[in-house]
């Protein structure tokens, strides 16, 4: 029955970005690395076109959580598996990075002493164990994926080995990053207990509260937000990203034709939690404190809200999502901070409930209603 | 215990009494040459039977769903298994397929192979394919990327990152294509096709998997005629090259493509035969018409 059947054109695989995807890339890639600082350095500050320190610093923070809202894209959008738990991996990150500029304040803090401020006040005589490689950058480098990397890894294995799923993991993912909120909350552990890290001085010795920077650590944001853009799109448009969106459309179905979800699950939750690590290291720096509170109920869901703006299973939609929940956020708690929560819960109730593939789908249903469907479904860039 | 494991069990006792040959050995009542290898993972059936299951029990929650159900199925046989609802039909694919645990009993593929020491990826890729009683495609991928996820090659993670169509697969996925008479629509998303084509996506992904055993649950259900009797063509071509086990409920169908019926009820085999001698037996009569 095969030979006299007529040749047939199969799709070929689909380019990592598209022609405009690329420009679009390139186009942030500019802005980020040359117009950004341009505008901030260079123009002078009586300038319309002058980007204040304050805006650097705002973009800055919500790059860190645009890298969030992607891993959570990744796990959430491609996998189907909603983690309530990825305020903990930033934070982790976070507290690793945090530890190394506790460092770095070396005897300039306010009891003189080569221990961190907080230690001092403890009465302690020497470092805990835990912040023995706290004085290497490169170890610091490393332990900023490989502990959120190590705890999602851990979790994972037992929660996916035992076929947790849906609402049960969600509501697990919560309680470890409320645990783990106590335990950090607690003075004996180390961390700085409920004042966390803060007061930092220099980072690789040099002064950290310059313009200058400032505008580094802005410029490393955003190559670092670009180069996880990147490989996501890799990751979902191989085959390993279509057996994950198999998984999260038809599991058993995934199971028979032969795979085992494990590795697969196991992979991308650790992935994503190593990249939500980066974005607390990165952002750190930049707003100059770490506190348990950043391992707060409140932040995990916040990552999945932004997540679900922007569109689910849409790469470019949660990095959208973050800018503008989070621009609506800074503008708002200015202007009426009373109203900020409601907003947010109406914002979230109103894209479940009309818009339930976020902003992007709602640019695509009006914007290309005609494309076809290979393009609609593997999206441009921006 | 099958009426027809008996004879065969009686015909290996009256070959051993026989006097073997020097230089052979005795299996699976033939002769054989002493090399023969038994290669881990390889189904072995110099014995006559690719599926084996016997006295198998399962209980839920008190009720038993299979109760000492024995059963095999011979290399390129067609088995039609029917049964009215609660049978237990969809159990059974359940134990075949890991999916439940039985209470007692063994189940083997092959004389090696014993299905309950595996899970259900490892035997999926043993070469055992099942297509479920709903159809059961990713609703989000193209039909291209249904069938190319359930390509039979390594599924590990490693290699599906890096993973590319060679040639010999991207003419195995085009000819599965032709067979399920999806070809004009490679690139429509699954969860669009209509229920009949959403069925033949689900038996392309068996095929792709290269299966020894197929497992069909209902597999024309919510087809046309015409689909239907396609269907049934393309069963009757997979004969022979893969062994089948088709759950039906429509008589037509079974009738077009029987050899041989096994009806169950409550959970163990009522009765065996062509369909012209399942449906003269009075128990079966008995069981679809009530009393």
């Amino acid at each position: 029955m095969t030979t006299s059947t007529p040749s047939l054109q199969l799709p070929a695989p689909a380019p990592l970005l598209t022609r405009t995807g690329w420009s679009a890339f390139i186009v942030a890639l500019i802005v980020v690395c040359a117009l950004a600082p341009l505008l901030n350095l260079v123009v002078p500050a009586g300038s319309v076109f002058h980007m204040s320190d304050y805006a650097v610093a705002l973009l800055g923070k919500i790059m860190c959580y645009a890298i969030c809202a992607l891993a959570m894209d990744l796990i959430w959008g491609y996998t189907g598996i909603l983690s309530l738990g990825h305020g903990l991996f930033f934070a982790l990150g976070g507290y690793v990075m945090g530890m190394y500029l506790m460092r770095q304040i070396g005897r300039d803090g306010n009891y003189k002493s080569e221990l961190p401020d907080f230690m001092v006040f403890l009465d302690w005589k020497e470092l805990p164990w835990h912040w023995m490689l706290s004085d290497s950058f490169l170890a610091t480098l490393i332990l900023v994926v490989a502990v959120p990397g190590l705890v999602a890894f851990v979790f994972g294995y037992f929660a996916f080995r035992s076929r947790i799923k849906g609402v049960y993991f969600s509501i697990i993912t919560q309680a470890m990053t409320y645990a783990a909120m106590l335990l950090f909350f607690r003075n004996e552990t180390g961390f700085g207990g409920n004042n966390g890290f803060t007061d930092f001085k220099r980072i690789l010795g040099q002064p950290i509260a310059t313009q200058n920077m400032r505008m580094l650590l802005f410029v490393l944001t955003g190559l670092t937000l670009l180069g996880f853009f990147l490989m996501a799109r890799w990751l979902v448009r191989s085959k390993f990203g279509r057996v994950l969106q198999a998984v999260r459309d038809a599991e058993t179905r995934v199971m028979f034709s032969g795979y085992s979800p494990l590795p697969y699950k196991l992979t991308i939750w650790t992935i994503s939690a190593m990249m939500c690590g980066v974005a607390g290291a990165l952002y750190v720096p930049q707003v100059g404190i770490i506190n348990p509170g950043e391992m707060s109920a409140a932040n995990s869901i916040e990552i999945a809200v932004w997540a679900a703006v922007g569109g689910r299973a849409t790469l470019i939609g949660p990095i959208v999502g973050a800018f503008i929940v989070n621009g609506a956020k800074s503008w708002l708690t200015v202007t009426a901070p009373e109203f900020w929560l409601y907003f947010l819960g109406a914002l979230f109730i109103a894209v479940t409930l009309f818009l339930p593939n976020g902003v992007v789908g709602l640019v695509k249903k009006f914007g290309f209603g005609s494309k076809n469907k290979s393009d609609d479904k593997k999206g441009g860039t921006q | 215990m099958t009426p027809d494991l008996m004879e065969e069990g009686a015909r290996r006792i009256a070959a051993k009494a026989a006097p073997v040959a020097p230089g052979q050995t005795e299996s699976g009542g033939r002769a054989a040459g002493f090399s023969r290898i038994a290669t881990p993972g390889e189904v072995d059936i110099t014995h006559g039977r690719i599926l084996y299951l016997e006295d198998v029990n399962v209980s839920f929650d008190g009720f038993k769903a299979i109760n000492n159900l024995s059963l095999d199925i011979a290399p390129g046989e067609l088995r039609c298994i029917i049964g009215p609802n609660g049978a237990g039909k969809t159990t059974m694919m359940d134990i075949i397929t890991g999916k439940t645990r039985p209470d007692s009993g063994t189940v083997y593929f092959g004389s090696t192979i014993d299905l309950l020491r595996h899970s259900e990826p490892e035997i999926a890729s043993l070469g055992i394919g099942r297509k479920f009683q709903k159809p059961t495609v990713f609703e989000q991928l193209t039909v291209f990327e249904n069938l190319e996820l359930a390509l039979k090659t390594h599924k590990g993670v490693s290699s599906s990152l890096f993973f590319k169509l060679d040639s010999a697969q991207s003419d195995r996925l085009a000819e599965i294509l032709h067979t399920i008479h999806l070809a004009g629509s490679v690139a429509r998303m699954a969860g669009n096709l209509s229920h009949g084509q959403k069925q033949w996506l689900e038996i392309g992904m068996l095929l792709m998997q290269d299966p020894k055993l197929l497992l069909l649950d209902e597999p024309v259900a919510g087809m046309t005629d015409d689909e239907t009797a396609r269907t049934a063509e393309l069963f009757l071509t997979l004969k022979g090259k893969h062994s089948l086990m088709v759950v039906e409920h429509d008589m037509g169908f079974i009738r077009t493509i029987s050899e041989i019926v096994t009806v169950l009820c409550d959970g163990s085999v009522l009765a065996q035969g062509t369909l012209d001698q399942v449906q003269a037996d009075e128990r079966v009569i008995e069981v679809y018409l009530g009393r």
